[in-house]
Protein backbone atom coordinates (compact mmCIF):
# COMPACT_ATOMS: atom_id res chain seq x y z
CA UNK A 1 0.00 0.00 0.00
CA UNK A 2 2.86 2.02 0.88
CA UNK A 3 4.65 1.76 -2.30
CA UNK A 4 1.03 3.14 -4.14
CA UNK A 5 0.59 5.83 -2.61
CA UNK A 6 4.25 6.76 -3.59
CA UNK A 7 3.27 6.49 -6.66
CA UNK A 8 0.99 10.17 -6.48
CA UNK A 9 -2.11 9.50 -7.64
CA UNK A 10 -4.95 7.41 -5.98
CA UNK A 11 -4.22 3.80 -6.31
CA UNK A 12 -7.87 2.98 -6.46
CA UNK A 13 -8.47 5.39 -9.20
CA UNK A 14 -5.51 4.11 -11.06
CA UNK A 15 -6.81 0.65 -9.91
CA UNK A 16 -10.36 1.57 -11.47
CA UNK A 17 -8.61 2.83 -14.76
CA UNK A 18 -6.80 -0.04 -15.31
CA UNK A 19 -9.59 -2.58 -14.89
CA UNK A 20 -11.84 0.05 -17.48
CA UNK A 21 -8.92 -0.48 -20.05
CA UNK A 22 -8.88 -4.28 -19.70
CA UNK A 23 -12.54 -4.60 -19.76
CA UNK A 24 -12.75 -2.30 -22.72
CA UNK A 25 -10.16 -4.15 -25.08
CA UNK A 26 -11.78 -7.57 -23.53
CA UNK A 27 -15.72 -6.07 -24.66
CA UNK A 28 -14.51 -4.71 -27.97
CA UNK A 29 -12.63 -8.20 -28.85
CA UNK A 30 -15.83 -10.82 -27.28
CA UNK A 31 -18.39 -8.59 -28.48
CA UNK A 32 -18.34 -8.96 -32.24
CA UNK A 33 -17.15 -12.80 -31.93
CA UNK A 34 -20.37 -13.45 -29.77
CA UNK A 35 -22.39 -11.79 -32.10
CA UNK A 36 -21.50 -13.85 -34.64
CA UNK A 37 -22.44 -16.39 -32.44
CA UNK A 38 -26.06 -14.96 -31.76
CA UNK A 39 -26.63 -13.95 -35.53
CA UNK A 40 -26.51 -17.78 -36.69
CA UNK A 41 -29.49 -18.59 -34.96
CA UNK A 42 -31.23 -15.72 -36.41
CA UNK A 43 -34.28 -15.65 -39.09
CA UNK A 44 -33.14 -13.59 -42.52
CA UNK A 45 -35.86 -11.28 -41.37
CA UNK A 46 -34.74 -10.37 -38.06
CA UNK A 47 -31.59 -8.81 -40.09
CA UNK A 48 -33.19 -5.92 -41.27
CA UNK A 49 -33.55 -3.12 -38.15
CA UNK A 50 -31.73 -3.27 -35.38
CA UNK A 51 -28.76 -5.64 -35.09
CA UNK A 52 -27.96 -5.37 -31.48
CA UNK A 53 -31.46 -7.09 -31.13
CA UNK A 54 -31.72 -10.90 -29.76
CA UNK A 55 -32.95 -13.69 -31.52
CA UNK A 56 -36.25 -14.35 -31.57
CA UNK A 57 -35.91 -17.92 -31.55
CA UNK A 58 -33.11 -20.89 -32.33
CA UNK A 59 -33.67 -20.76 -35.95
CA UNK A 60 -30.84 -23.88 -36.19
CA UNK A 61 -32.38 -24.31 -40.42
CA UNK A 62 -29.27 -21.44 -40.62
CA UNK A 63 -26.92 -24.34 -39.91
CA UNK A 64 -28.28 -27.51 -41.64
CA UNK A 65 -28.45 -24.85 -44.93
CA UNK A 66 -24.89 -23.47 -44.62
CA UNK A 67 -24.03 -27.17 -44.28
CA UNK A 68 -26.00 -28.34 -47.48
CA UNK A 69 -26.98 -25.75 -49.41
CA UNK A 70 -23.59 -23.74 -49.13
CA UNK A 71 -21.60 -26.85 -49.53
CA UNK A 72 -20.10 -26.29 -46.06
CA UNK A 73 -19.74 -29.69 -45.19
CA UNK A 74 -17.94 -30.73 -48.25
CA UNK A 75 -15.73 -28.00 -47.83
CA UNK A 76 -14.95 -28.90 -44.33
CA UNK A 77 -14.03 -32.46 -45.41
CA UNK A 78 -11.51 -31.11 -48.13
CA UNK A 79 -10.16 -28.64 -44.79
CA UNK A 80 -10.07 -31.93 -42.61
CA UNK A 81 -8.08 -33.76 -45.08
CA UNK A 82 -5.92 -31.12 -46.76
CA UNK A 83 -4.88 -30.19 -43.23
CA UNK A 84 -4.14 -33.62 -41.58
CA UNK A 85 -1.99 -34.46 -44.62
CA UNK A 86 -0.36 -31.56 -44.56
CA UNK A 87 0.84 -32.12 -40.90
CA UNK A 88 1.13 -35.71 -41.28
CA UNK A 89 3.96 -35.14 -44.18
CA UNK A 90 5.14 -32.02 -42.29
CA UNK A 91 5.91 -34.16 -39.15
CA UNK A 92 7.77 -37.11 -41.38
CA UNK A 93 10.02 -34.53 -43.22
CA UNK A 94 10.47 -31.96 -40.93
CA UNK A 95 11.29 -34.30 -37.99
CA UNK A 96 14.48 -36.30 -38.82
CA UNK A 97 15.83 -33.25 -41.39
CA UNK A 98 15.55 -30.79 -37.82
CA UNK A 99 17.18 -33.77 -35.97
CA UNK A 100 19.81 -34.15 -38.50
CA UNK A 101 21.06 -30.64 -39.03
CA UNK A 102 21.01 -29.86 -35.23
CA UNK A 103 23.17 -32.72 -34.38
CA UNK A 104 25.04 -34.22 -37.17
CA UNK A 105 28.21 -33.16 -38.94
CA UNK A 106 28.51 -33.17 -42.81
CA UNK A 107 29.19 -31.60 -45.52
CA UNK A 108 26.76 -28.60 -46.36
CA UNK A 109 25.51 -28.22 -43.11
CA UNK A 110 26.13 -24.78 -42.78
CA UNK A 111 24.48 -23.96 -46.04
CA UNK A 112 21.38 -25.66 -45.49
CA UNK A 113 21.14 -24.10 -41.68
CA UNK A 114 21.47 -20.53 -43.24
CA UNK A 115 19.22 -21.15 -46.16
CA UNK A 116 16.23 -22.59 -44.10
CA UNK A 117 16.58 -19.52 -41.99
CA UNK A 118 16.40 -17.40 -44.64
CA UNK A 119 13.45 -19.23 -45.33
CA UNK A 120 11.74 -17.83 -42.34
CA UNK A 121 11.43 -14.17 -44.14
CA UNK A 122 10.15 -15.53 -47.37
CA UNK A 123 6.39 -14.73 -47.76
CA UNK A 124 4.12 -17.39 -49.39
CA UNK A 125 1.90 -14.58 -50.34
CA UNK A 126 5.12 -13.11 -52.88
CA UNK A 127 5.75 -16.85 -54.16
CA UNK A 128 2.28 -17.59 -54.55
CA UNK A 129 2.05 -16.92 -58.30
CA UNK A 130 5.44 -18.42 -59.12
CA UNK A 131 4.24 -21.73 -57.71
CA UNK A 132 1.04 -21.36 -59.26
CA UNK A 133 2.47 -20.89 -62.71
CA UNK A 134 4.86 -23.90 -62.29
CA UNK A 135 1.97 -26.13 -61.13
CA UNK A 136 0.01 -25.16 -64.56
CA UNK A 137 2.94 -25.84 -66.61
CA UNK A 138 3.43 -29.55 -64.99
CA UNK A 139 -0.21 -29.84 -65.85
CA UNK A 140 -0.04 -28.34 -69.32
CA UNK A 141 2.82 -30.87 -70.11
CA UNK A 142 0.97 -33.72 -68.62
CA UNK A 143 -2.20 -32.80 -70.66
CA UNK A 144 0.23 -33.32 -73.52
CA UNK A 145 1.90 -36.70 -72.52
CA UNK A 146 -0.80 -38.66 -70.85
CA UNK A 147 -3.88 -36.72 -71.05
CA UNK A 148 -4.65 -35.60 -67.98
CA UNK A 149 -3.39 -32.94 -65.64
CA UNK A 150 -2.45 -33.79 -62.05
CA UNK A 151 -0.91 -30.79 -60.10
CA UNK A 152 -3.78 -28.15 -59.85
CA UNK A 153 -6.72 -28.92 -58.15
CA UNK A 154 -5.29 -31.61 -56.35
CA UNK A 155 -5.58 -31.70 -52.50
CA UNK A 156 -2.36 -33.78 -52.05
CA UNK A 157 -0.27 -31.25 -53.98
CA UNK A 158 -1.96 -28.63 -51.57
CA UNK A 159 -1.14 -30.26 -48.77
CA UNK A 160 2.44 -30.75 -50.09
CA UNK A 161 2.99 -26.76 -50.77
CA UNK A 162 1.69 -26.23 -47.19
CA UNK A 163 4.12 -28.66 -45.55
CA UNK A 164 7.01 -27.51 -47.98
CA UNK A 165 6.38 -23.86 -46.72
CA UNK A 166 5.99 -24.18 -43.46
CA UNK A 167 9.15 -26.13 -43.30
CA UNK A 168 11.50 -23.29 -42.72
CA UNK A 169 9.68 -22.40 -39.02
CA UNK A 170 9.17 -25.79 -38.05
CA UNK A 171 12.92 -27.10 -38.57
CA UNK A 172 13.66 -23.69 -36.62
CA UNK A 173 11.57 -24.27 -33.82
CA UNK A 174 12.93 -28.19 -33.60
CA UNK A 175 16.38 -27.58 -34.73
CA UNK A 176 16.41 -25.03 -31.42
CA UNK A 177 15.26 -28.03 -29.28
CA UNK A 178 17.42 -30.78 -30.53
CA UNK A 179 20.34 -28.19 -30.45
CA UNK A 180 19.51 -27.89 -26.71
CA UNK A 181 19.85 -32.00 -25.99
CA UNK A 182 23.25 -33.07 -24.16
CA UNK A 183 25.10 -35.38 -26.41
CA UNK A 184 25.02 -38.30 -24.14
CA UNK A 185 21.54 -39.48 -24.88
CA UNK A 186 23.25 -40.70 -28.29
CA UNK A 187 26.13 -41.77 -27.27
CA UNK A 188 24.72 -44.12 -24.69
CA UNK A 189 22.14 -45.76 -27.25
CA UNK A 190 25.15 -46.48 -29.61
CA UNK A 191 26.73 -47.81 -26.65
CA UNK A 192 24.26 -50.40 -26.50
CA UNK A 193 24.64 -51.25 -30.34
CA UNK A 194 21.39 -48.83 -31.65
CA UNK A 195 21.65 -47.94 -35.10
CA UNK A 196 21.09 -43.81 -36.11
CA UNK A 197 17.34 -44.45 -37.31
CA UNK A 198 16.32 -46.45 -34.25
CA UNK A 199 18.36 -44.18 -31.78
CA UNK A 200 16.13 -41.42 -33.34
CA UNK A 201 13.17 -42.74 -33.14
CA UNK A 202 12.97 -44.59 -30.41
CA UNK A 203 15.05 -42.45 -27.90
CA UNK A 204 15.46 -38.69 -29.48
CA UNK A 205 12.16 -38.10 -31.14
CA UNK A 206 9.69 -39.05 -27.62
CA UNK A 207 12.14 -36.35 -26.14
CA UNK A 208 11.04 -33.97 -28.27
CA UNK A 209 7.09 -34.46 -27.94
CA UNK A 210 6.55 -30.95 -26.11
CA UNK A 211 8.34 -29.19 -29.17
CA UNK A 212 6.69 -31.29 -32.19
CA UNK A 213 2.67 -30.41 -30.41
CA UNK A 214 3.66 -27.05 -30.63
CA UNK A 215 4.57 -27.48 -34.33
CA UNK A 216 1.68 -29.12 -34.59
CA UNK A 217 -0.60 -26.51 -32.67
CA UNK A 218 0.38 -23.48 -34.91
CA UNK A 219 0.85 -25.24 -38.13
CA UNK A 220 -2.96 -27.18 -37.53
CA UNK A 221 -4.11 -22.95 -37.39
CA UNK A 222 -2.10 -21.81 -40.06
CA UNK A 223 -3.27 -24.70 -42.65
CA UNK A 224 -6.70 -24.52 -41.30
CA UNK A 225 -7.05 -20.63 -41.74
CA UNK A 226 -4.63 -20.28 -44.73
CA UNK A 227 -6.97 -19.36 -48.09
CA UNK A 228 -4.68 -17.37 -50.49
CA UNK A 229 -2.82 -20.75 -51.65
CA UNK A 230 -5.58 -22.81 -51.79
CA UNK A 231 -7.77 -20.33 -53.73
CA UNK A 232 -5.08 -20.25 -55.67
CA UNK A 233 -4.04 -24.08 -56.48
CA UNK A 234 -7.75 -25.13 -56.07
CA UNK A 235 -10.15 -23.80 -58.81
CA UNK A 236 -12.99 -26.56 -58.79
CA UNK A 237 -15.77 -25.63 -56.31
CA UNK A 238 -15.96 -29.01 -55.07
CA UNK A 239 -12.34 -28.76 -53.64
CA UNK A 240 -12.30 -25.59 -51.91
CA UNK A 241 -11.22 -25.65 -48.16
CA UNK A 242 -13.61 -23.88 -45.62
CA UNK A 243 -12.14 -20.53 -45.80
CA UNK A 244 -12.27 -20.08 -49.72
CA UNK A 245 -15.85 -21.46 -49.37
CA UNK A 246 -16.93 -18.93 -46.77
CA UNK A 247 -15.66 -15.62 -48.73
CA UNK A 248 -17.98 -17.68 -51.56
CA UNK A 249 -20.70 -16.98 -49.34
CA UNK A 250 -19.90 -13.89 -48.53
CA UNK A 251 -19.88 -12.55 -51.71
CA UNK A 252 -23.09 -14.43 -52.65
CA UNK A 253 -24.39 -12.89 -49.67
CA UNK A 254 -24.00 -9.50 -51.52
CA UNK A 255 -26.69 -10.60 -53.84
CA UNK A 256 -28.56 -13.03 -52.48
CA UNK A 257 -29.02 -11.92 -48.59
CA UNK A 258 -28.45 -14.82 -47.01
CA UNK A 259 -27.21 -13.64 -43.46
CA UNK A 260 -28.26 -15.97 -41.36
CA UNK A 261 -26.33 -18.87 -43.82
CA UNK A 262 -23.07 -16.28 -43.55
CA UNK A 263 -23.01 -16.22 -39.90
CA UNK A 264 -23.86 -19.86 -39.68
CA UNK A 265 -21.06 -20.35 -41.74
CA UNK A 266 -18.59 -18.55 -39.68
CA UNK A 267 -19.39 -20.50 -36.63
CA UNK A 268 -18.41 -23.48 -38.67
CA UNK A 269 -15.01 -22.41 -39.52
CA UNK A 270 -13.92 -20.81 -36.05
CA UNK A 271 -15.44 -23.05 -33.75
CA UNK A 272 -12.59 -26.17 -34.27
CA UNK A 273 -10.26 -23.51 -33.80
CA UNK A 274 -11.73 -21.68 -30.51
CA UNK A 275 -12.45 -25.48 -28.83
CA UNK A 276 -9.00 -26.29 -30.05
CA UNK A 277 -7.82 -22.92 -27.92
CA UNK A 278 -9.41 -23.13 -25.03
CA UNK A 279 -8.15 -26.82 -24.88
CA UNK A 280 -4.84 -25.67 -25.13
CA UNK A 281 -4.13 -22.00 -24.93
CA UNK A 282 -1.82 -22.41 -22.39
CA UNK A 283 0.58 -24.68 -24.64
CA UNK A 284 -0.03 -22.25 -27.26
CA UNK A 285 1.50 -18.53 -25.68
CA UNK A 286 3.95 -20.68 -24.07
CA UNK A 287 4.31 -22.50 -27.50
CA UNK A 288 4.69 -18.51 -29.03
CA UNK A 289 7.76 -17.74 -26.83
CA UNK A 290 9.25 -20.65 -27.61
CA UNK A 291 9.32 -20.05 -31.85
CA UNK A 292 8.83 -16.33 -31.75
CA UNK A 293 8.29 -16.19 -35.20
CA UNK A 294 5.56 -16.50 -37.28
CA UNK A 295 2.57 -13.18 -37.61
CA UNK B 1 34.27 -47.22 -43.05
CA UNK B 2 31.10 -49.25 -43.09
CA UNK B 3 29.59 -47.26 -39.83
CA UNK B 4 30.56 -44.19 -42.27
CA UNK B 5 28.80 -44.99 -45.11
CA UNK B 6 26.30 -46.29 -42.53
CA UNK B 7 26.08 -42.54 -41.51
CA UNK B 8 26.19 -40.66 -45.05
CA UNK B 9 23.20 -42.99 -45.23
CA UNK B 10 21.36 -41.53 -42.73
CA UNK B 11 21.96 -38.50 -43.02
CA UNK B 12 21.11 -38.10 -46.49
CA UNK B 13 18.20 -39.86 -46.06
CA UNK B 14 16.67 -37.74 -43.24
CA UNK B 15 17.24 -34.45 -45.03
CA UNK B 16 16.79 -35.19 -48.73
CA UNK B 17 12.51 -35.13 -48.68
CA UNK B 18 12.99 -31.61 -46.57
CA UNK B 19 15.82 -30.17 -49.01
CA UNK B 20 13.90 -31.23 -51.95
CA UNK B 21 10.54 -29.83 -51.16
CA UNK B 22 12.19 -26.59 -49.80
CA UNK B 23 14.12 -25.99 -53.23
CA UNK B 24 10.86 -27.05 -55.66
CA UNK B 25 8.47 -25.03 -53.21
CA UNK B 26 10.67 -21.85 -51.89
CA UNK B 27 13.62 -21.59 -53.50
CA UNK B 28 12.99 -22.16 -57.13
CA UNK B 29 9.70 -19.77 -56.48
CA UNK B 30 11.79 -17.05 -55.26
CA UNK B 31 14.17 -16.93 -57.97
CA UNK B 32 11.05 -17.13 -60.33
CA UNK B 33 9.89 -14.13 -59.12
CA UNK B 34 13.15 -11.82 -59.41
CA UNK B 35 13.12 -13.54 -62.81
CA UNK B 36 9.64 -12.97 -63.93
CA UNK B 37 10.27 -9.80 -63.12
CA UNK B 38 12.31 -8.88 -66.73
CA UNK B 39 10.13 -10.45 -68.46
CA UNK B 40 6.95 -9.80 -70.41
CA UNK B 41 4.60 -12.61 -70.18
CA UNK B 42 0.55 -13.10 -70.75
CA UNK B 43 0.86 -15.70 -68.71
CA UNK B 44 -1.23 -19.05 -70.27
CA UNK B 45 1.00 -18.99 -73.36
CA UNK B 46 4.17 -19.65 -73.99
CA UNK B 47 5.92 -16.67 -75.73
CA UNK B 48 7.82 -14.62 -73.24
CA UNK B 49 9.91 -12.09 -74.26
CA UNK B 50 12.93 -10.42 -72.44
CA UNK B 51 12.04 -6.96 -71.33
CA UNK B 52 14.64 -6.19 -68.93
CA UNK B 53 13.88 -3.23 -66.63
CA UNK B 54 10.69 -2.48 -68.37
CA UNK B 55 8.55 -3.66 -66.28
CA UNK B 56 9.88 -1.46 -63.21
CA UNK B 57 9.97 1.91 -65.49
CA UNK B 58 6.19 1.06 -66.11
CA UNK B 59 5.87 0.72 -62.60
CA UNK B 60 7.36 3.84 -61.78
CA UNK B 61 4.90 5.83 -63.69
CA UNK B 62 1.99 3.99 -62.68
CA UNK B 63 -0.42 6.18 -59.92
CA UNK B 64 -2.11 2.86 -58.72
CA UNK B 65 1.40 1.48 -57.81
CA UNK B 66 1.85 4.56 -55.60
CA UNK B 67 -1.52 4.38 -54.45
CA UNK B 68 -0.58 0.67 -53.01
CA UNK B 69 2.19 2.33 -51.96
CA UNK B 70 1.06 5.00 -49.88
CA UNK B 71 -1.80 2.49 -48.45
CA UNK B 72 0.85 0.26 -47.53
CA UNK B 73 3.37 2.48 -45.68
CA UNK B 74 0.52 4.37 -44.33
CA UNK B 75 -0.76 0.88 -43.19
CA UNK B 76 2.92 -0.43 -41.75
CA UNK B 77 3.30 3.48 -39.94
CA UNK B 78 -0.39 3.04 -37.95
CA UNK B 79 -0.45 -0.50 -37.23
CA UNK B 80 3.02 -0.78 -35.94
CA UNK B 81 2.35 2.15 -33.66
CA UNK B 82 -0.97 1.72 -32.14
CA UNK B 83 -0.57 -2.26 -31.80
CA UNK B 84 2.70 -1.65 -30.58
CA UNK B 85 2.28 0.79 -27.84
CA UNK B 86 -1.36 -1.21 -27.08
CA UNK B 87 0.61 -4.70 -26.80
CA UNK B 88 3.25 -3.10 -24.18
CA UNK B 89 1.04 -1.10 -22.02
CA UNK B 90 -1.74 -4.46 -21.63
CA UNK B 91 1.64 -6.71 -21.23
CA UNK B 92 3.12 -4.40 -18.33
CA UNK B 93 -0.34 -4.44 -17.28
CA UNK B 94 -0.97 -7.72 -17.20
CA UNK B 95 2.26 -8.99 -15.81
CA UNK B 96 2.97 -5.99 -13.09
CA UNK B 97 -0.28 -5.35 -11.88
CA UNK B 98 -2.07 -7.66 -9.16
CA UNK B 99 -5.06 -8.15 -11.28
CA UNK B 100 -8.24 -10.44 -10.56
CA UNK B 101 -8.38 -12.66 -13.97
CA UNK B 102 -5.30 -12.01 -15.01
CA UNK B 103 -6.01 -15.39 -16.91
CA UNK B 104 -9.11 -14.58 -18.62
CA UNK B 105 -7.52 -11.77 -20.43
CA UNK B 106 -4.59 -13.11 -20.95
CA UNK B 107 -6.93 -15.82 -23.21
CA UNK B 108 -9.33 -13.62 -24.65
CA UNK B 109 -6.72 -11.06 -25.93
CA UNK B 110 -5.51 -13.81 -28.02
CA UNK B 111 -9.01 -15.13 -29.27
CA UNK B 112 -8.43 -12.81 -32.63
CA UNK B 113 -5.36 -14.59 -33.48
CA UNK B 114 -6.60 -18.06 -34.00
CA UNK B 115 -9.27 -16.96 -36.45
CA UNK B 116 -8.74 -17.25 -40.23
CA UNK B 117 -8.39 -13.65 -41.70
CA UNK B 118 -11.58 -14.47 -43.61
CA UNK B 119 -13.47 -14.95 -40.66
CA UNK B 120 -11.78 -11.39 -39.36
CA UNK B 121 -12.94 -10.14 -42.50
CA UNK B 122 -16.26 -10.91 -42.24
CA UNK B 123 -17.05 -10.06 -38.77
CA UNK B 124 -15.57 -6.65 -39.57
CA UNK B 125 -18.26 -6.65 -42.47
CA UNK B 126 -20.48 -7.04 -40.37
CA UNK B 127 -19.28 -4.40 -37.67
CA UNK B 128 -18.84 -1.76 -40.86
CA UNK B 129 -21.95 -2.67 -42.89
CA UNK B 130 -23.27 0.69 -43.45
CA UNK B 131 -27.26 -0.20 -42.90
CA UNK B 132 -27.48 -2.83 -40.52
CA UNK B 133 -23.50 -2.41 -39.01
CA UNK B 134 -23.37 -3.46 -35.35
CA UNK B 135 -20.90 0.14 -35.35
CA UNK B 136 -23.33 2.70 -37.30
CA UNK B 137 -26.62 1.31 -35.16
CA UNK B 138 -23.87 1.79 -31.99
CA UNK B 139 -23.07 5.29 -33.41
CA UNK B 140 -26.56 5.94 -33.99
CA UNK B 141 -27.44 6.37 -30.06
CA UNK B 142 -25.14 9.38 -30.04
CA UNK B 143 -25.49 11.29 -33.71
CA UNK B 144 -29.11 10.39 -34.33
CA UNK B 145 -30.14 8.72 -37.58
CA UNK B 146 -28.08 10.97 -39.44
CA UNK B 147 -26.86 9.48 -43.04
CA UNK B 148 -25.39 6.66 -42.22
CA UNK B 149 -21.05 6.39 -42.55
CA UNK B 150 -19.57 4.22 -45.45
CA UNK B 151 -16.53 2.55 -43.50
CA UNK B 152 -15.74 0.66 -46.26
CA UNK B 153 -17.28 2.32 -49.36
CA UNK B 154 -15.77 5.98 -48.96
CA UNK B 155 -12.54 6.37 -50.29
CA UNK B 156 -11.07 8.35 -47.94
CA UNK B 157 -11.84 5.73 -44.97
CA UNK B 158 -11.74 2.57 -46.07
CA UNK B 159 -7.74 2.03 -44.97
CA UNK B 160 -8.40 3.75 -41.88
CA UNK B 161 -11.21 0.53 -41.39
CA UNK B 162 -8.91 -1.45 -42.77
CA UNK B 163 -6.58 -0.26 -40.11
CA UNK B 164 -8.62 -0.79 -36.95
CA UNK B 165 -9.28 -4.72 -38.04
CA UNK B 166 -5.82 -4.81 -38.35
CA UNK B 167 -5.11 -3.64 -34.80
CA UNK B 168 -7.73 -5.64 -33.47
CA UNK B 169 -6.15 -8.79 -35.10
CA UNK B 170 -2.42 -7.88 -33.45
CA UNK B 171 -2.66 -6.59 -29.88
CA UNK B 172 -2.72 -10.03 -28.51
CA UNK B 173 -0.01 -11.44 -30.62
CA UNK B 174 2.50 -9.23 -29.44
CA UNK B 175 1.47 -8.77 -26.09
CA UNK B 176 1.92 -11.85 -25.21
CA UNK B 177 4.95 -11.96 -27.02
CA UNK B 178 6.19 -8.94 -24.71
CA UNK B 179 4.52 -10.59 -21.74
CA UNK B 180 7.22 -13.40 -22.08
CA UNK B 181 9.74 -11.30 -21.85
CA UNK B 182 8.60 -9.05 -19.35
CA UNK B 183 8.34 -12.26 -17.18
CA UNK B 184 12.28 -12.50 -17.28
CA UNK B 185 12.82 -9.23 -15.70
CA UNK B 186 14.02 -10.03 -11.98
CA UNK B 187 11.37 -8.67 -9.40
CA UNK B 188 14.03 -7.26 -7.23
CA UNK B 189 15.00 -4.60 -9.77
CA UNK B 190 10.98 -2.89 -9.18
CA UNK B 191 11.35 -3.38 -5.53
CA UNK B 192 14.32 -1.69 -5.14
CA UNK B 193 13.19 0.87 -7.63
CA UNK B 194 9.81 0.64 -5.39
CA UNK B 195 11.75 1.81 -2.34
CA UNK B 196 13.32 4.79 -4.16
CA UNK B 197 10.47 6.25 -4.51
CA UNK B 198 9.81 5.24 -8.12
CA UNK B 199 5.95 5.11 -9.67
CA UNK B 200 4.58 2.63 -11.88
CA UNK B 201 5.41 4.65 -14.98
CA UNK B 202 8.70 5.48 -14.14
CA UNK B 203 9.43 2.06 -13.45
CA UNK B 204 8.06 1.59 -16.73
CA UNK B 205 10.30 3.57 -18.63
CA UNK B 206 13.40 2.99 -16.43
CA UNK B 207 13.02 -0.82 -16.03
CA UNK B 208 10.82 -2.42 -18.44
CA UNK B 209 11.21 -1.14 -21.25
CA UNK B 210 14.82 -1.07 -21.44
CA UNK B 211 15.03 -4.69 -20.70
CA UNK B 212 12.64 -5.85 -23.14
CA UNK B 213 14.26 -3.69 -25.78
CA UNK B 214 15.98 -6.52 -27.22
CA UNK B 215 12.76 -8.33 -27.94
CA UNK B 216 11.35 -5.24 -29.48
CA UNK B 217 13.51 -4.80 -31.94
CA UNK B 218 12.86 -8.15 -33.04
CA UNK B 219 9.23 -7.47 -32.81
CA UNK B 220 9.95 -4.40 -34.98
CA UNK B 221 10.97 -6.75 -38.28
CA UNK B 222 8.13 -8.75 -37.39
CA UNK B 223 5.26 -5.90 -37.41
CA UNK B 224 7.29 -4.99 -41.04
CA UNK B 225 6.73 -8.70 -42.61
CA UNK B 226 3.44 -9.21 -41.04
CA UNK B 227 1.93 -5.96 -41.31
CA UNK B 228 2.86 -6.22 -45.63
CA UNK B 229 1.23 -9.84 -45.21
CA UNK B 230 -1.64 -9.41 -43.06
CA UNK B 231 -2.67 -6.39 -45.04
CA UNK B 232 -3.08 -8.13 -48.30
CA UNK B 233 -4.96 -10.77 -47.00
CA UNK B 234 -7.51 -8.88 -44.92
CA UNK B 235 -7.92 -6.45 -48.33
CA UNK B 236 -8.06 -9.45 -50.39
CA UNK B 237 -11.23 -10.91 -48.39
CA UNK B 238 -12.77 -7.80 -47.37
CA UNK B 239 -12.33 -5.05 -50.02
CA UNK B 240 -10.80 -6.67 -52.55
CA UNK B 241 -8.66 -3.44 -53.05
CA UNK B 242 -11.84 -1.15 -53.39
CA UNK B 243 -13.71 1.05 -53.96
CA UNK B 244 -11.35 1.60 -57.35
CA UNK B 245 -8.67 0.80 -55.87
CA UNK B 246 -8.57 3.06 -52.26
CA UNK B 247 -7.77 0.05 -50.31
CA UNK B 248 -5.47 -1.51 -52.32
CA UNK B 249 -1.92 -2.50 -50.66
CA UNK B 250 0.83 -3.99 -52.21
CA UNK B 251 0.37 -7.31 -52.13
CA UNK B 252 -2.94 -6.82 -53.25
CA UNK B 253 -2.14 -5.21 -56.29
CA UNK B 254 0.42 -7.45 -57.54
CA UNK B 255 -2.22 -10.20 -56.97
CA UNK B 256 -4.48 -8.09 -59.25
CA UNK B 257 -2.26 -7.18 -61.83
CA UNK B 258 -0.90 -10.98 -62.34
CA UNK B 259 -4.71 -12.58 -62.33
CA UNK B 260 -6.90 -9.98 -63.09
CA UNK B 261 -4.66 -8.39 -65.49
CA UNK B 262 -2.66 -11.32 -66.26
CA UNK B 263 0.40 -9.49 -66.51
CA UNK B 264 2.45 -12.13 -64.59
CA UNK B 265 5.74 -10.09 -65.24
CA UNK B 266 4.64 -7.16 -64.21
CA UNK B 267 3.18 -8.30 -60.98
CA UNK B 268 6.35 -9.95 -60.30
CA UNK B 269 8.58 -6.44 -60.76
CA UNK B 270 6.16 -5.38 -58.23
CA UNK B 271 6.79 -8.33 -55.61
CA UNK B 272 10.42 -7.80 -56.13
CA UNK B 273 10.03 -3.96 -54.98
CA UNK B 274 7.96 -5.12 -51.80
CA UNK B 275 11.11 -7.61 -51.18
CA UNK B 276 13.34 -5.07 -51.42
CA UNK B 277 11.24 -2.06 -49.42
CA UNK B 278 10.48 -4.77 -46.74
CA UNK B 279 14.05 -5.23 -46.41
CA UNK B 280 15.42 -1.86 -46.69
CA UNK B 281 12.93 -1.15 -43.81
CA UNK B 282 14.03 -3.70 -41.58
CA UNK B 283 17.46 -2.91 -42.12
CA UNK B 284 17.15 0.93 -40.69
CA UNK B 285 14.49 0.30 -38.42
CA UNK B 286 17.19 -1.85 -37.22
CA UNK B 287 20.31 0.36 -37.82
CA UNK B 288 18.17 2.92 -36.00
CA UNK B 289 17.12 1.25 -32.71
CA UNK B 290 20.77 -0.33 -32.20
CA UNK B 291 22.22 2.96 -30.89
CA UNK B 292 19.53 3.20 -27.93
CA UNK B 293 20.05 -0.17 -26.58
CA UNK B 294 23.42 1.31 -24.85
CA UNK B 295 21.43 2.61 -22.69
CA UNK B 296 20.83 0.51 -20.28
Amino acid sequence: MRKDEKNGGNPKLVKVFIYLMLILLAVTILVPVAWVFVASIKENSEFYGNPWTLPQGFHFQNFVDAWQKANMGEYMLNSVIVTALALALLIVIALPAAYVLARFRFKGRAIWNTLFMAGLFINVNYIVVPIFLMLNDGDMFLRKMFGSPFFLNNLFVLALVYAATALPFTIYLLSGYFKSLARDYEEAAYVDGAGYFYTMVKVIIPMAKPSVVTVILFNFLAFWNEYIISMTLLTKAELKTLPVGLMNLMAAQKSAVQYGQLYAGLVIVMLPTLILYMCVQKKLTQGMTLGGLKG
Amino acid sequence: MKNRKKKTGFIALCVTPAIVLFIIFMIIPTIDVFRMSMYKWGGYTADKTFVGMENFSKLFTNPKFYQAFQNSILLIVIVTLVTFCLALVFAAILSREKIKGQNFFRIVFYIPNILSVVVISAIFSAIYDPNQGLLNSFLSLFRGEADPILWLGGQKLVIYSVTIAMIWQAVGYYMVMYMASMANVPDSLYESAALEGAGRISQFFSITLPLVWTNIRTTLTFFIISTINMSFLMVKAMTNGGPDGASSVFLSYMYQEAYTNSSYGYGMAIGVMVFLFSFALAGVLNAVTKREEIEF
